[in-house]
């Protein structure tokens, strides 16, 4: 383990501690933009560097963004009275660790992954671009299709429905 | 000789890493270079404020600073030296923090916002052999940092709790998430005809003469349509007039830094600055052959120097612009992003492809040109048709 790998993955835990247990929605959704760019970090230490950027440009630059204002949307941004923590927590950790050691267990005597690590793949943007465009180029058009629907959706929402209502919704805010 | 003059710069780099002790060699080497872009690109900005001042005062009918010199004696420099004193102001003012604001978010929205600005030089080619980190998908980097200024724009809104900040950054958020779609899309259409996400790459498919002028990607009818576009979009990515409504003085005081002072403001006001020049950076890389001369007579002269010719050459542009042009209403924005923009760079990527595919000859000039002429008419025009122009009403004046 290098030290660089042990700071970015520190910082990726810590972001994402933070993310769950912070008061502040808006620090929540900030934190987790922390854990994001570590993971990305991670991804170009092992040096697929079109995932790292996807990473950072899709996460940090799109999702993060689209969270904090449908936090702002919907919220007034105030911290809750309240702990963040339930009174049940204590049993929470004892699950959540149960569930921990299970998947370990299964995942460490599993005879699907070998043993020995496998050499790293020549993996550069061109091959990525490559693999897109021939061989899952179905895929790609299939998630396009779905994106340009989920678009279109998004702008019917949005329209307004018809004079009258738009109307009265106006009269509401005056 | 030209050529010794023209990497003078790297060789001033091994010569001085070669004093460094074998196993800390990558560690100076980068950090010079750091150096280097911390020291140069701040130089610019200062020179660049007193040149924006004084441009924009010349064509206002005015002096703009003219007075600052050299100390105790009675030479002036024509007020050259009046970006020392106003750093020395801005460093040395109180800085203010609004007691209901969110102190730690309030503190680093400045600092979030500079290092992804300073990361994007990382990869910009500033000359031959002149890239810090030459990575395989140096495009993709630098659109990936810069999509961390948003959240710092946000940040630096909502800590500030003020309700300008909020409207500004709201503002802000909006505009960079829609022009930066058409910003995107410009530059893939260079990707698309060079192949690669390298920029030295693109460079190097720009380096090539034909009858001593340039292949540079701006002489090819999608280049143009794709460089005005991304032009456009660098001017709403850096919130420069006519694109300067989520800092909109006479409206919302200053966005998203209204409730900075002191060295905060100063980092923002210098990300802001640091940013446009990346940007410009790299459409002088995409569309305007980088560091290359345009015509083969002048390649003699060292390719740093281009670069930065360039660069200023944009720079005063942006300041023509910033002096002649009136700000946007925030409909006329979107409008012109989303029904304008984006319809006309997706038509430009469908000719790169037909211009990629078609033969090297006058046939592909025609077929490329025409479509973006019929494309550029329609969409013009649809987007004309509902404005009803005519003499100005007042609603509430008279």
């Amino acid at each position: 383990m290098s030290p660089f790998f042990i700071i970015t993955g520190f910082v990726t835990l810590l972001g994402a501690a933070f993310a769950m247990s912070l008061r502040n929605l808006v620090h929540c959704a900030l934190a987790m933009a922390v854990a994001f760019s570590g993971i990305a970090a991670l991804y170009l230490q092992l040096d697929a560097q079109f995932v790292g950027f996807a990473e950072i440009l899709v996460y940090v630059g799109a999702i993060a963004i689209l969270i904090v204002f449908a936090i702002l949307l919907t919220r007034s941004g105030e911290a809750p009275e309240k702990s963040v923590l339930t009174s049940g927590w204590m049993a929470g950790i004892a699950v959540s660790a149960l569930v921990f050691t299970m998947l370990g267990w299964a995942v460490l005597n599993s005879s699907a992954i070998p043993k020995e690590t496998p050499p790293a793949p020549v993996a550069t943007v061109k091959n990525v671009g490559d693999a897109l465009m021939t061989k899952f180029v179905l895929p790609l058009e299939i998630i396009g299709l779905v994106l340009t629907a989920a678009m279109i959706g998004a702008v019917i929402i949005a329209l307004k429905e018809d004079s009258q209502k738009s109307k009265s919704e106006v009269g509401g805010y005056q | 000789m030209f050529d010794k003059l023209d990497q003078i710069f790297v060789t001033a780099l091994h010569w001085l890493v070669s004093y460094v002790p074998e196993a800390c060699r990558p560690l100076a080497s980068s950090l010079i270079c750091i150096a280097f872009v911390l020291s140069v690109f701040p130089a610019v900005f200062s020179v660049t404020t007193i040149f924006e001042r004084k441009g924009i005062g010349r064509i206002q009918n005015r002096y703009g600073p003219n007075r600052v010199g050299i100390p105790f004696t009675k030479i002036r420099l024509a007020g050259f030296g009046q970006f020392i004193p106003d750093g020395v102001k801005m460093l040395t003012k109180e800085d203010i923090v609004p007691r209901a604001a969110d102190k730690v978010v309030h503190f680093l929205a400045p600092v979030v916002m500079l290092i992804p600005v300073l990361l994007a030089y990382a990869v910009l080619p500033f000359g031959k052999n002149m890239t810090i980190t030459d990575y395989d998908a140096g495009l993709l980097f630098f659109f990936a940092v810069g999509g961390a200024v948003e959240l710092s724009v946000f940040m630096a809104g909502w800590s500030s709790r003020n309700k300008y900040s909020l409207l500004g950054a709201m503002r802000a958020i909006a505009q960079m998430v829609s022009y930066e779609i058409p910003l995107i899309l410009s530059a893939v259409t260079v990707v698309m005809v060079v192949g690669s996400l390298n920029l030295n790459d693109i460079i190097a498919h720009q380096n090539q003469y034909t009858f001593g002028i340039a292949h540079w990607h701006v002489f090819t009818p999608w280049g143009l349509v794709g460089f005005i576009l991304f032009f456009i979009a660098s001017l709403a990515e850096s919130n420069r007039t006519p694109f300067d409504l989520p800092e909109a003085e006479s409206e919302i005081i200053a966005g998203y830094f209204t409730e900075y002072s002191g060295f905060k403001f100063a980092l923002f006001f210098l990300g802001e600055y640091l940013g446009m020049f990346a940007i410009i950076g790299l459409g002088i890389t995409l569309f305007l052959g980088g560091w290359t001369s345009p015509v083969s007579f002048l390649t003699w002269i060292p390719s740093y120097v281009w670069f930065f010719t360039k660069l200023m050459a944009i720079v005063f542009v942006f300041i023509w612009i910033r002096a002649t042009l009136p700000r946007l209403r925030m409909d006329q924005l979107m409008n012109f992003a989303w029904k304008f923009m984006l319809p006309l760079a997706l038509i430009n990527i469908l000719v790169a492809g037909i211009w990629h595919y078609m033969a090297a000859d006058w046939p592909r000039w025609l077929v490329c040109s025409a479509i973006i002429f019929g494309a550029y008419a329609i969409l013009g025009r649809s987007l004309m048709q509902n404005q009803n122009f005519g003499k100005r009403i007042y609603r509430y004046a008279e």
